[in-house]
């Protein structure tokens, strides 16, 4: 039986897995078998991540931190969590590949997952025009018009991003008010290629086989209108990924696992969470990184409890 | 990056449109992630099912004619053609398990 197994390798994940690793606790990360990395493996350039003064790349930084926790000794297996039990002295995890892996603790970093507008043709456009990922899709839209979703650093980050390709971006968000830090609000306002439409929210996608325009409404006045874009890209933030745990450990009204305090406990023993999975309201790298380290040094404690 | 053999707009219709077996084309290019995460799973179901199905990649920065024919507005995305015909398309890194169920129908 394993002492820690570490669900999920974002920086909560990973940072994790450095603590537990330099504490002679072997850990395993079951890392994912597509989504190892978290969500930095889809975005470019990382600028307020401390000790990087000219910034990093998202998929740079999480591999020196899956480096980091290799050389202590962390194994790295790229499968995914299908089922666990958590209650009890045996934790027991299923992958993917149908193994079963028991564990005294284990951490919860399961991070969280892209929210969706929830309108029509949403899933069916999907891949078709609607997507989640400007890095990976933006090179589609070379001198096309796009439109981007949301009002906070995602949303800002995609904008600026596509106006690598594309000749136009809206910026479409629900209120005045835009959540993103002022350097990445600064940088997408100057942009000319950007047009901001506030107090907007689109409720239609047109398109047959692909996305060839989208429905907004004036959360005003009501008004209806018509834009002509190629693209959608959605980027209103994330919701906990907790279907795994759910009816195991208790979640938060927000739906994030609770967590006791400043600390990473559950509601069960041995069983600890970090990272996007616990936090409703920052949700940056670097504090996913620190409530890591929480959950690791939580786990050696209680790992040490036991044996005394 | 994936072991497949790489095809391109000038030998798509020999290597995929004229083959007697199924080939699932995997469009991707280098600064894409997911794209990165699903090209191992890729290379274990063509070794695993290599009587079954064929899989090649195409990379989206170095031929454009192709991906503009088949609409590809987002990678990674595998389409699998039978017959010279799209008869399957799957959108986004998977797990191999998922894969695998979307393919069912060619490696039975």
């Amino acid at each position: 039986m394993r002492e820690l197994v570490i669900i999920g390798s974002g920086p909560a994940g990973y940072t994790a897995a450095i603590y537990a690793a330099r504490a002679s606790l072997n850990p395993l990360v079951v890392a994912s078998s597509v989504e190892f990395g978290g969500d930095l493996m889809n975005t470019t350039d990382v600028d307020n991540f401390p000790g990087f003064p000219e910034g990093v790349m998202g998929p740079e930084l999480m591999m020196s931190m899956q480096k980091q926790a290799e050389r202590f000794g962390a194994e790295i297996m790229y499968d995914d969590v299908v089922s666990v039990e958590l209650s009890g002295p045996v934790k027991k995890i299923t992958l993917g590949s149908t193994e079963v892996v028991e564990a005294k603790t284990v951490i919860v970093a399961s991070g969280s997952a892209y929210r969706k507008l929830g309108i029509p043709d949403e899933d069916r456009l999907s891949g078709y025009g609607v997507s989640w990922c400007a890095t990976c899709d933006g090179a589609f839209y070379r001198e096309k018009t796009v439109a981007v979703v949301g009002g906070g650093d995602s949303a800002m980050e995609e904008a600026t991003f596509l106006t690598r390709f594309a000749d136009k971006v809206y910026v479409i968000h629900r209120s005045e008010n835009l959540r993103a830090s002022a350097a990445m609000l600064e940088r997408a306002k100057n942009d000319s290629k950007i047009e901001f439409i506030l107090n907007a929210t689109v409720d239609h996608i047109y398109g047959d086989d692909l996305v060839s325009g989208i429905g907004i409404v004036d959360t005003e006045s009501g008004a209806e209108t018509t834009l002509d874009v190629s693209g959608l890209f959605i980027a209103i933030g994330s919701d906990p990924r907790t279907h795994v745990i759910h009816g195991q450990l208790d979640l938060t009204p927000e739906g994030t696992i609770a967590v006791e305090g400043r600390t990473s406990h559950t509601n069960l023993e041995g069983v600890f969470a970090a990272g996007d999975v616990v936090d409703p309201s920052y949700r940056q790298a670097i504090t996913a990184a620190g409530s890591g380290c929480v959950a690791a040094l939580d786990a050696q404690h209680y790992l040490e409890a036991l044996t005394q | 990056m994936s072991e497949a053999r790489a095809v391109t707009d000038a030998s798509f219709a020999a290597d995929v449109l004229a083959s007697e077996k199924p080939v699932m084309v995997d469009f991707w290019a280098e600064w894409c992630g997911p794209c990165r995460a699903v090209s191992p799973i890729l290379d274990q179901i063509a070794s695993e099912y290599a009587d079954k199905i064929d899989i090649v990649k195409m990379n989206v920065d170095e031929n454009s004619d192709i991906p503009m024919k088949y609409q590809i507005t987002s990678i990674p995305t595998m389409k699998v053609f039978k017959g010279g015909e799209v008869v399957k398309t799957v959108i986004g890194a998977k797990p191999k398990p998922a894969l695998v169920a979307d393919l069912q129908e060619f490696l039975a």
